[in-house]
């Protein structure tokens, strides 16, 4: 057959000819446009016009931005320049040279700002072992348990015996429970804890702390909450609020999945209702109210009354998004745990919580990044953050009409925080993922 | 041999109350409760002592006081003899309408953009992350600021216009103005009004608009039912009668023969004096809370419907292609109905954030609710409490309001499952 074959056909090939390399119009730069900008006509439209869109907007944009005006000191004083300059338009940076400072720290006094600044640093280091606890050893853990009491004493001053007898009371409840736990359950031995360091700190811290400052006065200069703005103060209620809403966040949770139902009706009639009203409502009545409810004389802090009403606030939407995270455990998950013999608490710890948390990082996360952004919400009542110190400026003579420069200062600040959290949850949620997927 | 006994009866010691599962839920309850009531009832008598010694015992009979203040934005009768109650109720109408005009542009942004960001277009879809990244993060109260200033510093002021040779003209066949005083856009008149109807002698609502709305509504109804005998039509014989011409024609003609019988026409705005007169005037602060809280919005919502078609699997798209199914009909009829039920519960809470949002009006002077009742009505009577609880119980109203409906909705489309 074979020999017939190659008798009537002229020409048999009988190796393999090398590959050749694809078209030139498939690959490289030109093939990725044509595969991603040009594959229709409409697609051609599009790009053309984005294009367009995008080149007339650097064109329009850059001159604007590179304006030799960052010594200027006031808006009059920019136009000059930029005329001078032979530029029709330009930005005024002088604004922001002017008021850096101020749009960061608010009015604390300017030689003090290395607290702030240390503060800042130290938050760095305490939420480092927490974020990631690959990379960074786990001693680094005590920086972040003393944070808590640190931060407010670099901030607002005072005798450095108040934090440490803050402390002291966690130290007392721990030995207290110590002592308790064996002897009762554990519950009841956590309340009688809890009992022994509230009366502490009513009752005793201060006059522990009065003696220990009489005795050995180690304090630093105290400045009041009015000199508190900026990003500062952003910063502040933002960590404050997002540190305490995710354990209320988590125990409002359970609450509202908890059998029992008294308990259940009170998490859900408080998450409905904070999640029902805008903050700022909220807000007016950590202004206005939050006196009105205390007893007479009880005068606090507003930085802390904002604190108080930001945490509920938050922690009302986290308990919505950790309760997502436990629907969506199967059920199996809870019956292994019972079956093992685990009682609540424990299945919580070791089996509930470490999956549902994780399936629920992403709410997690952006409810944070909304707590920090609705820090801004405290300009309203009349707290300088940095935008209520916008309005501030852009209401001085000097810099009446600037308004740009301003919030693209403020807002590319915030998008750096914000932006940077919600990174770090996508590479969170890539850690855990342990799913085969 | 085998009798079966009683186990011995337990008699009931006080440490069973904590240690024995069938009275410990009961005794944890009682605690809850009492240290919930004892947290209520201290609150309470804090509040009533401090507020009697300020004297200002609770009353609500603030509210049928004349207000007093004016309003620059009504869309009910009101004048400042009216009551705070009425005034209030201007600030709720003025939150429902940004709310409502927010959600829809907000929902037409974000669908867009949440479709041109998984565009096989790379260009297309970095400008919408860029966009979408940009508004998400930065916080809604900058938005709305920046964009109240820009309106006010940017646009050019009304006398602008004046002049032979004006420095700044208006859009669309000289119809609509965009001054640094607000947008003026025409206004709809009736050359031959019917006049207004009285509801519960609380304000006018004009017989024109409900004409409309009834002849529209009746038209829309009609060309339904049309449809609907062409299905029945279609399922019986397999042909599907033409009916877009009928259909059109029934929603069209009714609605144009009653504006003309009305008179209908566009009021222009006009320059007069200083300031433009006539049209409708759109005030920057409405235009501006609008504009940065659509924008803001249309963020979220844009990563909503992305995630929401996403989350279709492609072999859904490739079995609907194997029916035979052309794309156009595979989007309606197998993506979008299973995209839709995992889009609109988020989509809901974003219409509910975005209305709980609108209370930063205050920040740019537009008087909604937060602006009149916890605002003004504040300031002037000095009743914090009530104001601000009565403002709380309104936005929960809406917040229940909206959730409920979403939920009577989610449970129509759920999946039934085991």
């Amino acid at each position: 057959m074979s020999d017939t074959h190659a008798e009537t056909v002229l020409f048999v090939r009988e190796t393999m000819l090398p590959q050749q390399e694809p078209p030139s119009s498939s690959t490289g730069a030109i093939g990725w446009a044509r595969q991603n900008l040009f594959s229709g006509w409409l697609n051609s439209v599009i790009t053309v016009v984005a294009g367009l869109f995008i080149i007339g907007l650097v064109l329009h944009i850059v001159p604007w931005f590179v304006s030799p005006t960052w010594m200027a000191t006031s808006l009059n004083e920019c136009r000059d320049m930029v005329t001078a300059a032979g530029h029709t338009d330009g930005a005024c940076w002088g604004v922001i040279r002017e008021r850096w400072q101020q749009l960061l720290f608010g009015f604390y006094p300017p030689e003090l700002y290395w607290r702030p600044v240390v503060a800042l640093l130290m938050l760095f280091v305490a939420i480092a072992p927490v974020l990631f606890s690959d990379f960074v050893s786990r001693k680094l853990l005590v920086v972040t348990a003393a944070f808590p009491f640190v931060m407010p004493w670099l901030l607002w001053g005072g005798t450095v015996w108040t934090p440490v007898m803050a402390a002291l009371g966690f130290v007392i409840g721990y030995l207290v429970f110590r002592g308790f736990s064996g002897r009762v359950a554990g519950g009841l031995a956590l309340f009688i804890a809890a009992i022994v360091a509230v009366l502490w700190w009513v009752l005793l811290s201060g006059l522990v702390a009065g003696a220990f400052a009489s005795v050995l006065p180690l304090a630093l200069t105290e400045v009041q909450s009015r000199a508190f703005g900026g990003f500062m103060l952003s910063i502040t209620i933002g960590v404050a609020a997002i540190g305490c809403s995710l354990p209320i966040g988590i125990l409002l949770a359970l609450g509202r999945q908890s059998d029992l139902p008294l308990v259940k009706y009170m998490c859900v009639g408080f998450i409905e209702f904070i999640r029902g009203v805008p903050l700022i409502t909220l807000l007016f009545v950590a202004s206005t109210l939050l006196n009105i409810f205390l007893p007479p004389g009880t005068n606090f802090d507003i930085i802390v009354r904002v604190i108080i009403m930001d945490t509920l606030f938050a922690s009302a939407y986290m308990a919505e998004v950790v309760r997502g995270g436990l629907a969506a455990l199967p059920k199996g998950q809870y019956e292994g745990a019972d079956s093992l013999g685990l009682n609540y608490w424990q299945a919580q710890r070791l089996i509930i919580m470490p999956q549902a948390l994780k399936i629920s990082i992403p709410g997690i996360v952006s409810t944070f990044i909304g707590v920090f952004k609705d820090t801004t919400l405290v300009s309203i009542i009349s707290m300088f953050d940095p935008i209520g110190l916008s309005n501030a400026i852009r209401a001085n003579q000097a810099w009446n009409g600037v308004y740009w420069e301003l919030f693209i200062f403020i807002g590319a600040i915030f998008f750096v925080f914000c932006f940077s959290m919600s990174r770090y949850s996508m590479y969170l949620e890539k850690k855990l993922q342990t799913g085969h997927r | 041999m085998t009798t079966i006994s009683d186990p011995p009866a337990e008699s009931f010691k006080l440490s069973m109350l904590f240690y024995d599962t069938r009275y410990r839920a009961i005794t944890f309850q009682i605690i809850a409760l009492i240290a919930f009531l004892t947290l209520f009832g201290w609150l309470y008598m804090n509040t009533a002592h401090n507020l009697h010694e300020l004297g200002k015992d609770p009353s609500f009979g603030f509210l049928f006081q004349p207000a007093g203040y004016d309003i620059n934005q009504t869309l009910i009768e009101y004048n400042n003899q009216d009551t705070h109650l009425r005034a209030a109720f201007v600030g709720l109408l003025n939150t429902l309408l940004v709310a409502a005009l927010g959600c829809i542009t907000a929902t037409v942004i974000g669908v867009l953009v949440g479709v041109l960001r998984l565009s096989k277009n790379w260009l297309v879809a970095r400008l919408m992350t860029v966009y979408v990244e940009t508004f998400r993060n930065v916080p809604v109260l900058m938005w709305i600021i920046l964009a109240m200033a820009i309106l006010i510093e940017a646009l050019p002021p009304p006398s602008a216009f004046r002049g032979n040779d004006p420095s700044s003209s208006m859009l669309l066949f000289d119809s609509i103005a965009l001054t640094n005083r607000g947008v003026y856009i025409p206004e709809p008149l009736f050359s031959r009004p019917l006049g207004n109807i009285n509801v519960f002698g609380a304000f006018d609502i004009s017989i024109e608009l409900l004409a409309i709305i009834v002849v529209l509504g009746g038209s829309i109804w009609v060309a339904k039912r049309i449809g609907r005998r062409a299905d029945a039509e279609q399922n019986k014989t397999g042909l599907r009668p033409r009916t877009w011409p009928v259909q059109t024609a029934v929603i069209i003609l009714p609605i144009v023969a009653l504006l003309a019988g009305l008179g209908f026409h566009l009021g222009l705005p006009h320059l007069k004096g200083f300031n433009f007169d006539g049209g409708t005037h759109l005030r920057n602060s409405l235009i501006a809370l609008w504009l940065a809280l659509s924008l803001y919005t249309a963020a979220f919502i844009a990563e909503i419907v992305r995630a929401g078609i996403m989350a279709i699997s492609k072999g859904q798209t490739e079995a609907a292609a194997a029916l035979g199914l052309r794309s156009n009909r595979i989007m309606s009829l197998v993506i979008l109905p299973q995209a839709l039920r995992v889009i609109i519960p988020p989509l809901i809470s974003q219409y509910l954030n975005l209305t709980k949002n609108s209370s930063l009006a205050i920040a740019v002077g537009y008087m909604d609710i937060t602006g009149t009742l916890m605002g003004i009505t504040l300031n002037q009577t000095g009743r914090e409490l009530e104001t601000v609880l009565l403002g709380m119980i309104v936005y929960l109203a809406i917040s229940l309001l909206i959730s409920g409906a979403m939920n009577i909705y989610n449970n129509r489309v759920k999946l039934v499952e085991r």
